[in-house]
């Protein structure tokens, strides 16, 4: 059984572990601006929502990598980014109508959630389980899935 | 049953593989007329700084990918197409035969008209091959004109940059980038280009180019209709493309700015279907039909092209133009309508010390049009808020105080 991240927003207190966990965890460095995953927060209402890449079906990242960069791991289901064959092109960072992928200068690549090989930092780092990763048939990604489909990139039918 | 892809760029190779997928039963034959693997033109300007070596731009990087995935991949120029016999001619005299044919010609850069541009050291950035020319001349403390400074130009602009050349950038129209960018942009790029040393000279014309036959990489002369003559090594002409149809003459598929479709990717002339560069399909901002050379639509066209040619019902709803541009380390992102629209809204936030800019441009309830300077971080969701049309609702006060919160609206808005 393929696994997703799961977010509840409700229960996120905005304490920001995942962002430090992210970052340290894939760029080495303790850097919210290098994290995968962005807690927002909406002051007014006294609300934070974690949000990162849903691992979307439709892949617009992957179909649009000039160069095949990026790549579906069949165990996770992640699009993976590879280091070595991405030329920093930015192209994903505009395709992705969800903004998930984002160019890092100090490297000159793109990156974005890959769900850490099948065991996401972010998640073990939650500390009020607003962020965790469980059976994908399980989630409450139907939602995102539902806005995903919406987006009126290209075809509504994939091959 | 035959399918046909003529033309083995990102179009081509993509539309190959999902007709492959869609349907095992029939042939795939995808003819390309470079003698290289399939590769990105995208790739070619960090080909050009060495931080890719050649295999580095192809499409796919697996020895035997066309074979394996069973595409018959023939190296070829078609030189016309014979609809009644469903028959295309190959310029070495041979012929293919198509149940169904996929046009992905893609496009060729524009040689305006200007005396001596046949000359040695003249070339274009396009190809593998231009690029292994330029490599060849563009040396550290070269003299080199860059000719345009539109997208294609601004990538290029980069990578001579890196390669240490003495870069000169010449651009007839009055600013940098005149289809990307507005002035503001523009002028900001143009600011940023000449703080790094590059000469740029916009409202200029190249007049003539000459060679003398010296030593070494030769000796070329650029005159510019402002009386002054630039020496250079090497010439570089990026000064816009053109979809390649010529070979469609007596075809009885109708051309304009490129090969006209319908929201299937099919032509005037049933069975043959035409995707990426060489295409004008629908444009998702006009409600009209556009040539968008551009990666993401080419990637797009092919995949609704394919299908649609093995019987699936795919209809498209139109390509957004969008293109992203790295000139030296300042990126720069636009998006649609970002010239704005008839009783549309306009909302603005320039620190020009900065190099930052941002533009959003509003229709009613919704963003139709973007331009953002010196940010990186989560544009790509300007696209999710254009080609959802969604309702921003109480974040329109918001974004027309403050564009910068579009990502804080978008969020909001998919809970």
């Amino acid at each position: 059984m393929q696994k997703s991240l799961n977010i509840d927003p409700e229960k996120c207190t905005g304490c920001l572990q995942c962002e430090l966990a992210c970052s340290y965890d894939n760029e080495g460095v303790f850097n919210p601006s290098k994290s995968r995953i962005k807690v927002f927060k909406f002051e007014d209402a006294g609300r934070f929502v974690p949000y990162t890449c849903t691992q979307c079906d439709e892949a617009w990242c992957m179909q649009a990598c000039p160069v095949d960069a990026i790549s579906l791991d069949t165990t996770t289901g992640a699009k993976v980014v590879s280091d070595t064959l991405c030329v920093g092109c930015k192209v994903c960072t505009i395709a992705c109508p969800f903004g998930t992928v984002n160019y890092n200068s100090s490297t000159g690549k793109v990156i974005k959630c890959d769900l850490c090989e099948g065991e996401p930092a972010c998640a073990t780092a939650c500390p009020t389980a607003a962020i965790t990763y469980v059976d994908a048939n399980w989630t409450g990604l139907d939602k995102m899935r539902a806005w995903a489909e919406k987006t009126d990139a290209g075809t509504q039918v994939s091959a | 049953m035959t399918y046909v892809v003529v033309g083995a760029g990102p179009s081509g190779v993509v539309a190959a593989e999902t007709l492959r997928k869609a349907d095992p039963s029939v042939d795939v034959v995808l003819i390309g007329d470079e003698p290289e693997p399939p590769y990105s033109r995208m790739a070619i300007p960090y080909y050009l700084t060495g931080k890719v070596d050649e295999t580095g731009t192809y499409l796919r990087k697996t020895d035997g990918h066309y074979d394996t995935k069973g595409i018959r991949y023939l190296e070829g120029r078609v030189a016309s197409v014979d609809a009644d016999a469903g028959k295309v001619a190959l310029e070495d005299g041979s012929s293919q035969d198509y149940s169904k044919l996929l046009i992905c010609t893609g496009a060729s850069p524009i040689k305006p008209p200007v005396e001596g541009l046949d000359s040695p050291g003249v070339h274009h950035c396009w190809t593998l091959e231009d690029a292994r020319q330029i490599i060849g001349v563009a040396h550290e403390g070269a003299d080199v004109v860059l000719i345009g400074a539109g997208f294609i130009a601004c990538i290029i602009l980069e990578a001579l940059v890196e390669r240490g050349v003495n870069l000169t950038v010449v651009e007839m129209e009055d600013r940098m980038l005149p289809r990307m960018m507005d002035e503001t942009g523009g002028e900001m790029i143009k600011r940023w280009c000449e703080k790094k040393g590059v000469s740029v000279q916009t409202g200029v014309r190249v007049t003539k180019v000459q060679y003398s036959d010296g030593a070494g990489d030769g000796h070329l002369a650029v005159d510019l209709d402002n009386g002054s003559q630039l020496p250079a090594n090497l010439v570089v002409v990026a000064a816009g493309v053109a979809s390649n149809t010529g070979f469609l003459g007596g075809s009885g598929v109708k051309v304009e700015d490129g090969i006209v479709v319908d929201n299937r990717l099919m032509s005037s002339v049933d069975g043959i279907y035409a995707a990426g560069d060489c295409a004008q399909g629908p444009d998702f901002s006009t409600g009209g039909w556009s040539v968008h050379a551009i990666q993401p639509t080419a990637v797009d066209h092919a995949r609704v092209a394919a299908l649609n040619m093995v019987g699936q019902d795919a209809p498209y709803r139109g390509s957004l133009v969008m293109n992203v541009l790295d000139t030296m380390g300042l990126v720069s992102v636009s998006y649609g309508a970002w010239e704005g629209v008839d009783e549309g809204e306009q909302s603005v936030v320039v620190d020009e010390e900065g190099f930052k800019y941002l533009r959003l441009e509003f229709l009613g309830d919704h963003i139709v049009g973007a331009l953002s300077l010196g940010r990186t971080e989560h544009v790509g969701v300007l696209r999710g808020l254009i080609q959802n049309r969604t309702p921003l609702g109480e974040w329109k006060t918001i974004l027309m105080a403050n564009p910068q919160r579009y990502m804080e609206a978008y969020v909001d808005h998919s809970q």
